[in-house]
């Protein structure tokens, strides 16, 4: 495994959002967001200004819009919640399809639902246009702790590993007639799990031996001008340390 | 469920902020004599379980689906300044990759899943530990004693940042009563499979359990010699 294929959400271009260093693209996120979310709720046009940006940006980065609108679905489990909100809410009472809700509430609701939507279109977009890498990098040069960035980097790294090692194992256990979600079947499902934990532990002891073997005193080399993967140190230590502990 | 943007208002979330990154500092430094120049490697391993952990999901009902949260099964497998350190991590990755948790809810859902969770998962099973007899077969059961109480501490901890930065007009008492009841359910589930998981650690690495170490550490060595063995 080597961390170049990209993560998940990742759409490959070349546009010039793709290129934008990935410290701006997080800043303007959270400029961004931290704007939309201190709009008060009946500036009806700011919102969609905001929108009309993000949709522009979208076009820009040239990522096809079906790409972003199937990923939305991590947003449905608010919205479910959102709409509960007009029945509970206090305030004067309103008529909508011939239902009682509350009126502050109804509004309260729709402005959530359109700040979260927001929200989750921006860092849709901020994940599609960056790399895994890119993203540490714009941390580090954002001033995150450098501990903090290397163990996000080490979680990323092995992510796959872990959940690709998961996956065989529910694989494992469906294959034997196991159903891992359903409670009937917990035990067997925590033993999975703990054994998960055991081999992700005993990984990193792995990890950590063979980047000492290679010299690792603490820091990692280059993280924030990795540019071209392949010549820096840091992918060197690291794909190292990974080959020793196979 | 992570908390998405514009749930709170702006200061409430700049002020969770301030709390998540005071706690993460605080948790470099506590991590590094849990694990010293290991901190990086064995965090993000732990992160990365504590991720893979979370993708089984479980139909709750109602077509919606809820998943582990982690918060108490890392504080007693990895002990508590690496498992705020690796549940943070998660959320980081997640609203920075995943688009899962909106960015500026990012120190709200650090404080309520990476801070208050564990540190009320940690108080509880230390409790729980003390009051149970002292030996390894307690450690799970006090595991998934925390693990119960941490779910439902933190939806309270919501609820209570809601009364002061919700940006819907709801009775402070309807969001706690709904909150803590539900996350109350939530929490069963937790307990149960946080419990069995460490239990079959705590079987097969007893060592490997941070939680146990001071358990372990009380053991006698008992010398058997081959005769009584036989009897």
């Amino acid at each position: 495994m080597s961390a170049g294929h990209g993560h998940r959400l990742h759409y490959h271009g070349h546009s010039p959002l793709h290129r934008a260093p990935g410290h701006l693209k997080i800043a303007g996120l959270l400029v961004f967001m931290l704007t939309v979310v201190s709009t008060p709720r009946d500036w009806h046009a700011a919102f969609a200004a905001y929108a009309v940006l993000l949709l522009v940006l979208v076009g820009v980065s040239r990522v096809p819009p079906r790409y972003l609108a199937a990923r939305m679905v991590v947003e449905v489990p608010f919205a479910v919640f959102a709409l509960l909100i007009p029945f509970v809410a206090t305030g004067p009472r309103t008529e909508v399809l011939g239902v009682s809700v509350s009126a502050p509430g109804l509004e309260a609701a729709s402005a959530l639902l359109v700040k979260a939507t927001l929200g989750v279109l921006a860092a849709l977009l901020l994940a599609a246009t960056t790399e895994a890498d890119e993203v540490l990098a714009g941390l580090e040069r954002l001033r995150l702790p450098h501990q903090l960035v290397q163990i996000m980097g080490f979680m990323l790294r092995y992510l796959d590993v872990v959940t690709a090692e998961l996956g065989r194992m529910l694989v494992a256990m469906r294959s034997r007639g196991v159903d891992p979600r359903s409670p009937r079947h917990w035990p067997a499902l925590g033993r999975a799990l703990g054994s998960l934990f055991i081999r992700s532990y005993e990984r990193g002891e792995r990890v950590h031996l063979a980047m000492l073997s290679r010299g690792y005193t603490g820091r990692l080399p280059d993280l924030g001008r990795t540019t071209h993967r392949h010549e820096s140190a840091r992918e060197t230590l690291a794909d190292g340390a990974e080959a020793a502990a196979r | 469920m992570h908390v998405p943007d514009g749930f709170l208002d702006a200061p409430t979330s700049v002020a969770t902020a301030v709390v998540a990154a005071a706690g993460m500092g605080l948790a470099l430094r506590g991590a590094r004599r849990e694990l010293d120049d290991r901190t990086a490697p064995m965090a993000g391993l732990v992160a990365a379980f504590v991720f893979a952990g979370q993708m089984i999901n479980f139909p709750v009902g109602a077509g919606t689906s809820g998943h582990l949260l982690g918060g108490a099964l890392a504080a007693v497998l990895v002990g508590p300044w690496t498992a705020v350190l690796s549940i943070s991590v998660v959320l980081i990755v997640q609203a920075l990759l995943m688009a899962d948790g909106g960015i500026t809810a990012l120190g709200t859902n650090v404080t309520l899943l990476g801070i208050v969770a564990v540190a009320v998962a940690w108080v509880v099973f230390r409790a729980l530990l003390a009051v149970l007899p002292r030996r390894l077969g307690s450690v799970a059961p006090a595991a998934a004693g925390a693990a119960f109480v941490s779910v439902p501490a933190a939806a309270a901890v919501f609820a209570g940042l809601f009364a002061m930065g919700g940006t819907a007009p709801v009775e402070t008492s309807a969001v706690l009563t709904a909150m803590v009841s539900w996350h109350v359910v939530i929490g069963l589930g937790e307990a149960l499979i946080t419990g069995l998981v460490v239990g079959a650690v705590v079987a097969a690495r007893p060592d490997l359990v941070y939680g146990a170490r001071s358990v372990l550490a009380e053991r006698p060595l008992v010398i058997r010699d081959a005769q009584e063995r036989a009897s």
